[in-house]
């Protein structure tokens, strides 16, 4: 008995200590919240095109049977980090011919069409989500977040958060290269 | 002094009652309504994270308010409107999370460490109990304690 008590201390030192090493490792993001979306086919939604944008609005059949992944955006004129995104998803585009569907989150049809004429328009189709309904369906928490959807239509990746700087743009790129990879032997 | 501290408690208390519900959200039901703060309740704003819904007042947590109120006119159940919610959310979203192996740790743990604590206290406390009589000096060693007393006793002056 007494053996016993005398390895307690050992023993809840070895679990405070394990518990702070998971707690403390700088890989681990507290803030991190899993998505349910992935690995999941893409969520139920119809969205029609932002007024006097000249490119169709977005729905899920948009985003099933593509022959390869496509990046989803959601964006917003009023999310300052997405005018930051943007360059670095108009580079995506130009550069690595990655296709860009685009969500227009909560935002004056007027006031997009005013970005995108200032900054460019990278995306192939943006749908106009003016009440946050589809962003719900995509379990979004905020602007920008951007998605990798498979082909088929598999939501493979989620990032929250403007894709700037180069740990952000080389998670991304790993995350895009990994679909392509993946969709690769089937096709 | 009591006045102070009723004022100083109520201070505290008053950030935590306040809802963050708008009043063109509040349904004419009242028992409808009464529901949808129920269930707001039991959903954590996804911006804010440590907060409800019902106290939030981040977009999303609006957003959120209007579906369940949404879902509720349409029929749905309390469980069912959570479970629609949860579909898209994830467990992440409940802040009571459902009991399953990934949080079997977070829902044992006060038990568990309230019964390591008992157990603690019913050892030391039999241990200081059954020790008791071993601290009474045998006949033997009474009769060796009275030799020496007497003895320190003898040689003193």
């Amino acid at each position: 008995m007494t053996r016993i008590l005398a390895t307690l201390p050992i023993l809840i030192a070895l679990m405070v200590g394990g518990f702070f090493l998971w707690g403390l490792n700088p890989d681990r993001d507290p803030n991190a919240i899993p998505s349910v979306l992935i690995s999941q086919q893409v969520p139920e939604f119809d969205l029609a095109p932002v007024a006097g944008v000249n490119i169709p609005g977005l729905a899920r059949a948009d985003l099933t049977g593509n022959p390869g992944p496509v990046v989803v955006n959601v964006f917003a004129s009023w999310c300052v980090p997405c005018r930051a995104e943007h360059a670095v998803l108009t580079r995506m585009v130009e550069r690595n011919s990655v296709r860009l569907m685009g969500i227009n989150y909560k935002d004056k049809p007027e006031d997009a069409l005013a970005w995108l004429d200032e900054l460019g328009n990278p995306y192939e189709r943006i749908g106009s989500d003016l009440n946050g309904r589809a962003g719900i369906e995509w379990g979004i928490s905020g602007v920008p977040e951007t998605f990798i959807v498979s082909g088929a239509g598999t939501v493979l990746y989620r990032y929250v958060g403007p894709v700037v700087g180069p740990e952000a743009e080389a998670e991304f790129s790993t995350a895009l290269a990994e679909a392509r990879a993946a969709k690769a032997p089937r096709t | 002094m009591r006045k102070t501290l009723f004022a100083t408690l109520i201070l505290f208390i008053l950030p935590f009652a306040v809802a963050a519900v708008e009043p063109d959200e509040i349904l004419d039901d009242p028992v409808l309504e009464a529901r949808a703060r129920d269930i707001s309740q039991d959903l954590r704003c996804v911006v804010c994270q440590n907060e409800n819904i019902d106290s939030s007042n981040a977009g999303v947590a609006r957003d959120l308010r209007l579906l369940v109120r949404e879902r509720l006119i349409a029929g749905d159940t309390n469980q069912q409107a959570l479970d629609f919610i949860q579909a898209r959310y994830g467990d992440y979203v409940l802040l009571k999370p459902p009991f399953q192996p990934s949080t079997y740790a977070l829902w044992l743990a006060p038990g568990v460490f309230l019964l390591f604590g008992i157990g603690v206290c019913i050892l030391v406390l039999s241990r200081a109990r059954t020790r008791r009589p071993n601290e009474a000096l045998s006949d033997s060693e009474e009769s060796a304690v009275a030799e020496l007393l007497a003895q320190e006793n003898r040689s003193d002056p």
